[in-house]
């Protein structure tokens, strides 16, 4: 079984983000590292490999600069190989061109299953597993916190609103993984090591026949018109519990009249 | 193009309108000449209300059977695009199915999708989105280039839902084209998580746990002091990310908006994950060690203390009213 993992690198989101004041999109000059949105996709994946008892985890994953310190990450952990596309005019892609860019990439790995997070950690719009699956006329499941296959079909729990829906699905599929339904294992020393001499077969939009006037800055059908500072609510009392904050709290409440 | 149509992806559960839905109706029909909404399903039970909150006619898909509204309503909307008789906008809400439409809809139209929207404002003959980005600090507004489709996702809680005294919506079908393999996910079993008490996202009190409460058991604490306060209990990306508690209790930008009374942040230091989810409360209370904590900068009360030893307190005080 071909499991195709989409991932995406993204600037570590514990330093803080800004907006590039020219192009008006995030700053990316920094080290990118593997979304941790994604790591649940990756450790799903090698979880049914290792059920199938057969096949790979394959990464998808695309950027404007041929980055690759967060495909290692997923290597490590234990995906096989990966394709980058990395084509400077990828830069600006807005979610549509970023599914187009990776359909076309994922159609090289004839998966049996692809997996995704449910949105990446520093766009968030979370459109981009379903535009895959439209673009290349799958099925998608999003949501997903448990995924079995057996005889080609995928068995997965999606969440809902007030609780989960037990759906099948044919393969291949698009399944998109929800953050913390799996424990990500921890890259191993060896698995390190090996990560280091895995193939990743790097790819330009040429190679994978797309015009580079449909991505990018050149192919985005969105224009930012303006950013402001949000009004910003102001903050109130703060006090030191001196073993009499809950009398405080019960006050608060009484005077809401919601006691 | 001119704002003469917009069509509401509608949702809807046993014959009853989802909130999300209403709040879309309650913006939309100030903004188009013609509101319509696309269902799946009967469409009838639900034409009064629809109506009654803007809604000019209410447009049927079909019977989904077991299938998934995703590829059905995306294809019908698609379709009614392609003969000319579609809408210039299309609004869907942020919640599981909505993306779905949504993303379905932007590829099969060649449109991109403007997310996370919190508000729609009129430009000329076009609508903007304006989307929060920093934990709230920074509002983005965002337009399409194109002429074709504008199709926005607004998160729930946006726009307040509000009966305008409309009649009920005209009743009406459209056509679904050749699915193909997309419709290859059928639902053969759905499950109810019971809660008791107010769902999350509609209760007037909140009480949310975070990493400072430690760990899964102490996390009692939250579900005792939600049911005392009669609320719902309420968790960080951290904490169901570690299992405690299903992803259904996560407030935040990957979770649900809340907007309640009172907003309990427990352990929680307000990593703007979270502050997009819960800024709006109408009152915050935070506890935390960390007097550096960004969520003291929302609160109206906030304690700087332990929530080991402030909470078995406040429970103590509720218990004894």
């Amino acid at each position: 079984m071909i499991v195709v993992v989409c991932v995406k690198q993204i600037p570590d989101p514990a330093d803080p983000g800004a907006l590039d004041p020219e192009t008006r999109t995030l700053k990316r000059d920094v080290k990118l590292i593997l979304d941790e949105s994604d790591s649940y996709g990756v450790e799903m994946g090698l979880q049914l490999v290792d059920a199938a008892g057969e096949g790979e985890v394959r990464l998808v994953s695309m950027v404007p600069n041929s980055e690759v310190s967060g495909l290692r990450t997923a290597l490590a952990m234990g995906a096989e190989s990966a394709v980058l596309v990395s084509d400077e005019a990828l830069a600006g892609s807005d979610a549509l061109a970023t599914a187009k860019v990776l359909a076309a990439a994922i159609r090289r790995c004839e998966p049996d299953l692809i997996l995704t997070g449910t949105e990446s950690s520093d766009g968030y719009t979370g459109t981009v597993p379903v535009q895959v699956a439209e673009l290349m006329g799958l099925p998608s499941v999003t949501f997903a916190k448990e995924i079995a296959v057996a005889d080609g079909v995928a068995t997965v729990k999606r969440q809902t609103e007030d609780g989960y829906d037990e759906i099948e699905c044919s393969l291949p599929a698009v399944v998109s993984v929800t953050a913390g339904v799996v424990e990500p294992r921890y890259p191993s020393f060896k698995g390190i090591m090996a990560a280091k001499n895995k193939p990743v077969d790097e790819v330009d939009l040429a190679g994978l026949g797309i015009d580079p006037s449909t991505v990018g800055w050149a192919g985005a059908g969105q224009e930012i018109t303006d950013i402001a500072e949000a009004p910003v609510r102001e903050a109130g009392e703060v006090i030191v519990d001196e073993g009499d904050a809950h009398e405080r709290i019960m006050a608060f409440l009484d005077d809401l009249k919601v006691l | 193009m001119g704002l003469s149509k917009i069509w509401i992806y509608g949702e809807a559960r046993e014959g009853v309108v989802a909130t999300t839905t209403l709040e879309l109706l309650a913006r939309a029909r100030s903004l188009a000449d013609t509101v319509d909404v696309v269902v799946h399903g009967d469409a009838s039970p639900l034409a009064a209300d629809l109506g009654a909150h803007g809604a000019s006619s209410v447009l049927s898909v079909g019977d989904l059977g077991e299938g998934l509204p995703g590829p059905r309503v995306a294809s019908a909307i698609a379709g009614a695009v392609s003969t000319g008789t579609g809408p210039d906008v299309v609004l869907c809400g942020t919640t599981y199915d909505g993306r779905d439409v949504a993303g379905r809809l932007s590829a099969k139209l060649d449109a991109p999708v403007i997310t996370n929207v919190v508000d729609l404002v009129v430009d000329g003959d076009r609508l903007l989105g304006v989307e929060p980005v920093f934990g709230g600090t920074t509002d983005v507004t965002t337009g399409f280039t194109g002429a074709g489709t504008a199709i926005f996702l607004v998160r729930p809680k946006s726009f307040a839902a509000e009966d305008a005294g409309g009649a009920p919506a005209t009743v009406g079908a459209i056509e679904v084209g050749d699915l193909g393999n997309t419709a290859g996910a059928v639902v053969k079993n759905r499950f109810v998580e019971e809660s008791s008490g107010p769902k999350l996202d509609e209760a007037s009190i909140v009480v949310a746990g975070g990493r400072g409460i430690g760990d899964a058991e102490k996390y009692e604490m939250i579900e005792t002091l939600a049911t005392l306060l009669k609320g719902a209990p309420g968790a960080s990306r951290a904490v169901v990310d570690s299992g405690w508690v299903p992803y259904s209790y996560q407030v935040g930008q990957t979770g649900k908006v809340v907007k309640p009374a009172v907003y309990l942040a427990c352990g929680i230091s307000g990593a703007t994950q979270h502050l997009v989810g819960m800024k709006g409360s109408q009152n915050i209370i935070a506890i935390n060690k960390d007097e550096e904590a960004p969520i003291f900068g929302v609160a109206d009360l906030g304690i700087v203390g332990d929530v080991h030893k402030v909470l078995p307190k406040l429970i103590e005080a509720l218990k004894a009213r």
